[in-house]
């Protein structure tokens, strides 16, 4: 990189300043749906007088922290080229198994942790019948979806159990106001840097970008699979392990698909691509956070929540136009 | 001078198919050897023989006058035999000094945090070192042109550790200018001295070009080994084509 010697010394140059802005928005996705984000934020902000309240914040916070745990393991999971249908169900059944333990007299905690490792080793069947027989994880995981969801409706008789409502492990774990949001963000963290710092996160991006070239270098393609399916199902037990207990109610209606959908359409405008190889959780957060305030701000200004399935599939429609476009224009802006 | 690579009455059948029959082949440090022939005289075979890809079925081969029985790929390349497949085995998305480093990234131990900077610096050495100029290590290898992703494959391969380097029609579907990149990086890769190579490909004009020796291959034998000084293009064409023009009907 050799840039020219700036020669004169003048004030700030906005044409230059434009340009790395441009530059910077082609190049990072993420920015590109940060600065789109905002701009709903100021338009819901300027428009209604309701909506800039630490109340209103905080229920956009409850709309979206589902989703934003479960599309950071999805993130994961479309960057090396599978995807995870059975998550949303994971996020239904996980607080059943942590109460089916808590029942049997295991210590809280312990029943949380337990509820996880189950949750992985269902993440871990998902990837072991995709990997080992290979079979699409659309199709796995898709008889994964009922398999779950049945067995959450027989835990829970199809009616909701009240979460266990003291001690220190349900203040900590959802039910202090905002705590679900910091673990959100701090799973969302903890995986952006496992991403794009640790050599795990490598692998998971040479084996969605490129299967053949990732297995000659001597990869364990499949390995790396299995362990972000169980991630991505751990993160989804979690996310609903924590909404379970920050409405003090375990509900079965609870997650489920809607849930998964809209982690994957996060995932998606939030500059994932959907057959692999690139990817940011940051990124699916944000798609997240845009989702969930367009949702609230509609509520709000009385718009039928109809018309939000609308924007949506709008929404998803453009970021994926956006994506292909700007592959093209960052091929560009590189030359 | 021991051959870094020595293949002796090497065969290989599959079924009823003779692919190789009686392979005598050497390749010497710091020579490069062509490996020309039609297609299904064996050369893919013979490559993957060398490879440890396929076993032989007879004959013996010596790395550095040693007799070896390669096990298996990984088993080959821990002993220096590296490939440059034709499709070529980078990841698009990632920059190029994360494909130079594929499986091979150095982390902050004990944390598992991966040294970026250093690989930066060291991706940045390597293509110095053999004359590849890539304007930034950090673009993703996917905005490279066909030439430059050609020869990161080649670096990759040559970084490490390498004896002999294979490579499998490395300037198939290739503009000249292009095609020149690789083989000058060749060149540059025989000044090492301490490294064999062999190139197959089926333009005659840069096997006469690059390479010291040429071999053809026909029908799992090899009928031709000379030092390209002492021959031609038109010597090879006619070589390759005269087998065709024999019966007088096609």
């Amino acid at each position: 990189m050799s840039d020219p010697v700036e020669t004169r010394p003048a004030g700030p140059d906005w044409a230059k300043i434009g340009d790395a802005l441009w530059r910077g928005l082609v190049r990072q996705k993420e920015l590109s749906i940060l600065l789109v984000t905002v701009a709903v934020a100021i338009y819901f902000i300027s428009s209604n007088g309701r909506f800039a309240s630490s109340e209103n914040y905080h229920t956009i916070a409850q709309y979206f922290t589902p989703w934003a745990i479960v599309a950071a393991g999805e993130v994961m999971l479309l960057i090396c080229g599978e995807i995870d249908l059975s998550a949303g169900f994971v996020f239904t059944l996980a607080p059943f198994i942590l109460t089916t333990f808590a029942d049997n007299g295991v210590p809280l905690f312990l029943a949380l942790v337990l509820a996880l490792l189950v949750c992985a080793v269902i993440g871990t069947v998902n990837g072991l019948v995709t990997t080992r027989f290979n079979i699409p994880s659309f199709i796995v995981t898709l008889g994964m979806y009922f398999l779950i969801e049945g067995v959450s409706l027989l835990m829970s008789n199809g009616a909701p159990v009240s979460a266990p409502s003291s001690g220190w492990v349900v203040e900590v774990f959802g039910h202090q106001r905002w705590s679900e949001l910091i673990w959100v963000v701090v799973m969302v963290v903890i995986m952006q840097i496992v991403l794009t710092a640790t050599r795990f996160g490598i692998y998971t991006q040479a084996v969605g970008g490129n299967p053949v070239a990732a297995a000659e270098s001597g990869i364990r393609t499949k390995a790396v699979k299995v362990v972000n399916f169980a991630i991505c199902s751990t993160l989804a037990g979690f996310g609903g392990i924590l909404d379970g207990m920050r409405t003090g109610s375990f509900d079965p209606t609870n997650g489920g698909a809607t849930t998964m959908f809209l982690a994957v359409a996060a995932a998606v405008i939030g500059g994932t691509a959907l057959l692999g190889g690139s990817g940011t959780v940051v990124g699916a957060l944000i798609g997240a956070v845009l989702l969930g305030i367009v949702f609230d701000g509609f509520n709000i200004q009385g718009t039928s929540a109809n018309a939000f399935d609308v924007v949506l599939g709008i929404a998803i429609l453009v970021a994926m136009l956006l994506n292909v476009y700007l592959t093209v224009l960052r091929k560009r802006v590189s030359r | 001078m021991t051959a870094v690579i020595q293949a002796e009455h090497i065969g290989k059948r599959f079924g009823a198919v003779r692919a190789l029959r009686d392979i005598n082949l050497r390749v010497d440090k710091g020579e490069i050897l062509g490996l020309i022939g039609d297609n299904g005289a064996g050369k893919s075979t013979l490559i993957k023989i060398l490879t440890g890809y396929h076993r032989p079925d007879g004959g013996r081969l010596l790395f550095d006058g040693q007799e070896v029985t390669l096990r298996s790929v990984v088993h080959a390349r821990s002993l220096g035999i590296e490939t440059v497949y034709q499709d070529l085995a980078l990841v698009n998305d990632l920059p190029v000094y994360l494909n130079l480093h594929l499986n091979k990234e150095p982390v902050y131990r004990p944390l598992p945090f991966l040294r970026r900077k250093d690989m930066r610096r060291r991706a940045r050495e390597a293509l110095d070192e053999i004359g590849i100029d890539i304007p930034s290590v950090t673009a993703p290898v996917g905005q490279l042109s066909g030439g430059q992703r050609q020869a990161i494959a080649v670096a990759r391969s040559v970084s490490s550790d390498a004896r002999l380097l294979l490579l499998d029609e490395p300037l198939a579907a290739m503009g000249a200018k292009e095609g020149m990149l690789i083989l000058r990086l060749l060149a540059r890769l025989k000044e090492r001295g301490d490294l064999a190579i062999i190139l197959i490909a089926h333009n005659y004009s840069q096997v006469v070009d690059v390479c010291d020796r040429v071999n053809l291959l026909q029908h799992g034998e090899i009928t031709f080994d000379r030092a390209t000084k002492d021959t031609s293009v038109a010597e090879l064409l006619e070589l390759v084509h005269a087998e065709y023009r024999m019966g007088g009907n096609t």
